[in-house]
């Protein structure tokens, strides 16, 4: 059990020592993103930019263009809420090499509520030409898929979370732009997942195989570019689709699935996440229930499908 | 004398520059002439005589400008066209279909770091690139040119927040102070006054001169890296909005309008 957000303050430790040309902004949440231990240990390549993304988005910029190897943080709400056209007009119209990681996204930001939950960034992001997006699932996922945008040019938004998730993934896994995992092999069904839903979706797998259900797992870690090709094969080979996400549904991974099949093959899809609503406060487990982004929930929509 | 000679020159370039400009805006239809006249003198003054553009060892611009009022792109082209980045030929395709030279500047032109145009996020981008010059030891200034009327972008004043925690010495930041806006003074639409001591209380040496004087520039800009360089700098430059054709000088219409064939036969001779 590790968040996603200290896996990614343990990669900047790990790869910092090693590349000299990383840096690495925050926005007066260091403690929260968890790129202080960075801060601690390479003081003069971590930049506090205080309580103003915009301007951290755009001196990060001016420092990749200058051939800086970039990580810029904060929580979801703030990078890609209040820095929004900074994102897109500065970092990706210039096609700038930057990594925004951003924290604390969806309802799992948790007691803090509405303000603070971004359950619109993926919508956000995706409508940006030439952006990418990735959504970790576990600490492996974290640290190979930060390493892996090391090699890519350009903007990349990586959207990790708070809380503890349970390890769904081993060492030999492997993740690549425009790539997806896929947990067994049932013919009943497939449950789309990314970030902290995917363990939440391998959960109800178990319990749906005890009921005879047979579903597979489909983790999108990469959202933009995505798998298409995987989603055709499943809507292909199985029977319902269900999508999970904490985020909400209108732009989400449900939106993302339901273009592809729109377009390629054309099947019904059960979108599960946040029905275009506010979050609220109250701690991540009980507002997953109260939203219905729960493997109780994912395992009612097979029984009655 | 071979200073009066090289204000002569330079001169020159400024009146060369302002008649592209009024062709440019001309042939597209569209475009932003008063502020792009307003800050030729600045351009050519950096681009012909006070930066370095030349490459270093990683291939990076030694000295850098950013122009953060983007919608004087017609004045930015003309100057990098004067330096050899964009082809003379290619000047009166701006703001086409079938063109590079976007009507905002895009880093796809030659010669542009950054794209630029919505205004206010510019100087963040010059920090983080003063800032990469300080980290690594590299010679070089940093240049950015604002908009009055930008002015009231907040992000702006996040930037000089930045500009002053960092120290920022190789940052020359430019003020185009023309006072005009698309919907009238800066001081009607949001009170764009007392700029002096605004930058002076956010930790900025202040400089302020008659923009459209290249000597004064010129003269400014060694200030800012002589006796003036323990901190950031900024220059605000007194400017004539559409400066050089009589019927636009501080015309607030002529902020983004193009001009007909007699407004242009007019501007033309003017800039005989």
């Amino acid at each position: 059990m590790k968040s996603t957000r200290k896996a990614y303050g343990e990669f900047l430790v790990e790869t910092g020592s090693k590349n000299k040309n990383i840096v690495v902004f925050d926005a007066d949440l260091a403690k929260a993103t968890c790129t202080i231990d960075f801060k601690n240990k390479f003081p003069n390549r971590h930049f506090d930019m205080g309580i103003s993304e915009q301007d951290m988005i755009g001196t990060a910029c001016g420092m990749a263009l200058s051939g800086k190897k970039v990580f810029a943080s904060s929580f979801a709400m703030f990078a890609a809420g209040r820095a929004y056209e900074q994102v897109r007009n500065t970092a990706a119209y210039s096609h700038v090499d930057i990594n925004i990681c951003a924290t604390h996204s969806g309802l799992g930001v948790g007691e803090d509520g509405a303000t603070h939950q971004c359950i619109e960034d993926i919508a956000l992001m995706n409508v940006i030409p030439d952006m990418k997006i990735f959504s970790p699932a576990d600490d492996i996922a974290t640290k190979k898929i930060l390493n892996e945008c090391l090699m890519l040019e350009g903007p990349k938004y990586i959207r990790l979370g708070r809380n503890e998730v349970p390890d769904v993934y081993s060492l030999n896994d492997n993740f690549r732009l425009g790539g997806s995992n896929t947990f067994g092999n049932g013919v009943d069904g497939t449950i789309f997942a990314t970030g902290a839903t995917v363990s939440i979706a391998l959960d109800a797998k178990l319990i749906l195989k005890s009921f005879g259900i047979d579903v597979r797992v489909v983790d999108l870690y990469s959202i933009k570019p995505v798998d298409v090709e995987t989603i055709v094969k499943c809507a292909s080979e199985t029977k319902i689709l269900v999508s999970v996400e904490d985020h909400n549904v209108i732009g989400g991974i449900g939106s993302v699935v339901s273009n592809v099949l729109c377009e390629k093959y054309p099947k019904k899809l059960v979108k599960i996440g946040v029905q275009d609503k506010f979050g609220k406060s109250g701690k991540a487990d009980k507002l997953y229930e109260l939203y219905g982004i729960t493997k109780e929930n994912i395992v009612r929509v097979f029984k009655e499908s | 004398m071979e200073q009066e000679n090289n204000i002569k020159y330079l001169e020159n370039i400024c009146k060369n520059v302002r008649k592209n400009i009024v062709k440019m805006i001309y042939y597209a239809k569209s475009g932003h002439p008063g502020g792009s006249l307003s800050c030729v003198e600045i351009l050519v003054s950096l681009y012909k005589n006070i930066m370095n553009i030349t490459l270093d060892e990683d291939g990076k611009r030694i000295d850098k400008f950013i122009l953060s009022k983007g919608h004087a792109s017609a004045v930015y082209y003309a100057v990098l066209s004067e330096c050899g980045f964009i082809p003379k030929d290619d000047l009166l395709t701006f703001r086409k279909y079938d063109s590079y030279l976007e009507g905002h500047p895009s880093n796809k032109i030659p010669g542009v770091d950054v794209s630029s145009g919505s205004l206010g996020q510019g100087l963040s981008v010059a920090n983080g690139m003063a800032l990469s010059k300080k980290l690594d030891n590299k010679e070089g200034y940093v240049y950015c040119l604002l908009g009055d009327g930008e002015l009231e972008e907040g992000q702006i004043w996040e930037a000089l927040m930045s500009s002053n925690k960092y120290n920022l010495n190789n940052l020359i930041i430019f003020v185009d102070h023309n006072g005009l806006q698309i919907d009238g003074t800066t001081k009607d639409v949001k009170s764009v006054d007392n700029l002096d001591k605004k930058f002076e209380a956010f930790g900025l040496n202040v400089q302020k001169i008659n923009g459209n004087n290249i000597n004064e520039i010129i003269n400014a800009v060694k200030n800012a890296k002589d006796y003036l360089n323990d901190r950031p700098n900024v220059i605000i430059a007194d400017t004539v909005k559409g400066k050089g054709i009589s019927f636009m000088e501080n015309k607030v219409e002529w902020h983004g309008k193009a001009l007909n064939d007699e407004e242009l036969q007019i501007a033309l001779n003017e800039l005989k």
